[in-house]
């Protein structure tokens, strides 16, 4: 532990050269950040279950791998998981009632992968219930506050995993994107965070939402970070019939490859009303450090963006319906007490077991799939989920890569929104198209306003994460916006 | 579109969720807000255009008709909140 750099201040590229170069272990890393959790997450809220001992056990064996000679390179480094990830012995609770006394019996792909790479697990991160959310305040568990400013939210779905990196609680967390819910909190944040294409990443024993736009994928400090995180999570996995099968690249090969030339689309809807002039600013910012470093900027036109928000609260809300019917009472989950018969066990079981917004969501599921409202609402939306990526491929006809900012606005105060559900929807306007077109997506820092951190996106076509980390990558090599890291204890 | 009370009543009994007399009105509200959101769809001319169920079109890969999972009930049934004899129990459904 000689470095000048604190342990909680390192890449997880230095933190896996500091284990082979045996200047500190995986055991006293691991210590490192359990402490910090235990110091610092009370005001967070970041986590919903710690998980020491198991953590120190799987930092021993680390340890042991790493002085064989032959462990990966993620091995000994503790990393957290979003609560949505089931995780065997531990509780999965997917931040829901429901599922508050849920242990699976078995580990979701992710985890598995990150297990054999040796990876150790901090803890399961706060979210909002059932990843429905935009702001954390759907929680069983609570909100999660943002490590800038704790009277704000830290975005989500995925706050817990954002808010965790962000405070340096964790190198590195994984997080799943639906609508928005990795790049928003990662924007929210300061942290940058990765939307994977549809299928690259398995979604086995990842807690269905929206099954046609679900995707896991990293939430780290770096894009750096993020490839390395992506090598372990990326890739085929027969048990979730959406994976899809192609082979997966080393992502930190591409990084430092020029992006002399490299064609950047502005989508000129995405700097219209509704867009907070602090945050057009900085990524007007990040266009010209862009336009610096070789590369040819032009305006673009995404016509659908504004339909791509209510053809998704027609198709995720039906996947919803169908997905959460799961949660009956009988084989896993919340059970109301003394249920007078069979109706009253599942009216009562899903009433008590779910929160508000989920309940929202599946009724309007329910409406949208109901007979005579199919055509109209269901088919519509699909239809204009498929004008949506016609958008896209007309895109990336003449570009590499879309920009344009990750939030219309930065992290807003608790209650801000939260009664207001349209508003809240209209939070993921930059975000939600990339998931109807299962399209990868990036956010990371371009800057900030009044404190609080702006993110800044890039999509590019589908199976080209490569060329979205290469450009992150070499934004971040030429300036320190993910360098920030929000005041350790400002609020104690 | 605005839906009534008695809409989000039927609802809710199809979807199996029950809904505080207290919170009814309120629920009523928000999902006639969220409707009206939704609604901006009708706007778009979506002429010979076929609906989209998969980003990337793919069609369901299918397997071989082999059993690959072994038999884990006990595991599986050590969540549940009530079993008998490797059986899930609900309240008396037959007389």
């Amino acid at each position: 532990m000689n470095d000048k750099v604190a342990l909680h201040d390192m890449t997880l590229t230095d933190l896996s050269q500091g284990l082979r170069d045996k200047h500190f272990s995986s055991s006293e890393l691991t210590k490192h950040f359990l402490e910090r959790i235990e110091q610092l997450d009370p005001q967070y809220n970041s986590f919903i279950t710690v998980t020491s001992d198991q953590a120190i056990k799987q930092a021993q064996a680390a340890d042991e791998r790493l002085a064989s000679g032959n462990a990966p390179l993620l091995c000994g480094i503790p990393v957290a998981h979003k609560d949505i990830f089931c995780t065997q012995g531990v509780k999965t609770s997917c931040a829901s009632k429901m599922l508050d006394n849920f242990v699976p019996p078995y580990n979701a792909a992710v985890v598995d992968n990150f297990e054999k790479s040796g990876a150790v697990m901090l803890g399961k991160t706060n979210m909002d219930e059932f990843a429905m959310g935009s702001s954390n305040e759907n929680s069983f568990y609570g909100p999660v506050k943002n490590p800038w400013a704790t009277d704000s939210v830290p975005g989500g779905s995925s706050g817990g995993s954002a808010a965790s990196v962000a405070a340096r609680l964790a190198p590195a967390a994984t997080a799943t994107d639906t609508g928005g819910s990795i790049r928003q909190p990662a924007a929210l944040c300061g942290v940058t965070g990765l939307k994977p294409t549809y299928g690259r990443v398995s979604r086995w024993g990842m807690i269905a939402y929206a099954s046609s736009l679900d995707q896991g994928g990293p939430i780290t400090r770096t894009a750096e970070d993020a490839a390395l995180m992506l090598n372990v999570m990326a890739g085929f996995d027969q048990r979730d019939s959406t994976c899809i099968d192609l082979e997966v690249p080393d992502y930190t090969k591409s990084l430092n490859n020029s992006i002399e030339g490299l064609k950047i689309g502005i989508p000129k809807e995405y700097f219209g009303e509704g867009l907070d002039p602090a945050i057009g600013a900085a990524v007007e910012g990040a266009i010209k450090q862009y336009e610096k470093m070789g590369a040819v900027i032009s305006e673009i036109s995404l016509p659908h963006t504004q339909l791509s928000v209510p053809a998704y609260y027609v198709i995720a809300p039906a996947e919803a319906s169908a997905n959460l019917s799961r949660y009956d009472g009988v084989r896993y989950g919340y059970r109301c007490e003394n249920p007078h018969d069979l109706q009253d066990l599942y009216m009562r079981s899903r009433g008590e077991g779910f929160g508000d917004e989920v309940k929202r969501r599946i009724l309007v599921g329910a409406y949208a799939l109901s007979a005579g409202y199919y055509d109209a609402y269901y088919n519509k939306a699909q239809q204009v989920r498929r004008l949506v990526k016609q958008d896209y491929n007309e895109a990336f006809k003449n570009v590499d890569i879309i920009l344009g900012p990750t939030t219309p606005s930065p992290a807003f105060k608790f209650g801000e929104k939260s009664q207001d559900p349209t508003a809240m929807y209209l939070e993921d306007i930059y975000t939600i198209s990339a998931n109807l077109a299962g399209l990868p997506g990036i956010s990371l820092p371009c800057g900030n306003t009044a404190g609080k951190p702006v993110g800044l996106q890039l999509i590019s076509d589908v199976f080209t994460e490569e060329r979205l980390l290469n450009a992150a990558h070499q934004f971040q090599q030429h300036t320190d916006h993910h360098l920030q890291a929000p005041a350790d204890s400002a609020n104690v | 579109m605005a839906v009534d009370r008695g809409t989000i009543e039927k609802l809710a009994e199809l979807a199996r969720i029950q809904i505080s007399e207290a919170n009814i009105d309120d629920v009523t509200t928000s999902i006639s807000e969220i409707l009206g959101l939704v609604d901006q769809l009708q706007a778009a001319n979506t002429d010979n255009v076929a609906p989209m169920a998969h980003p990337l079109d793919a069609v369901q890969r299918l397997r071989a008709d082999q059993v690959t999972e072994n038999n884990q009930r006990e595991d599986l049934q050590a969540c549940a909140p009530e079993v008998e004899d490797g059986l899930f129990l609900v309240p008396q459904v037959i007389d």
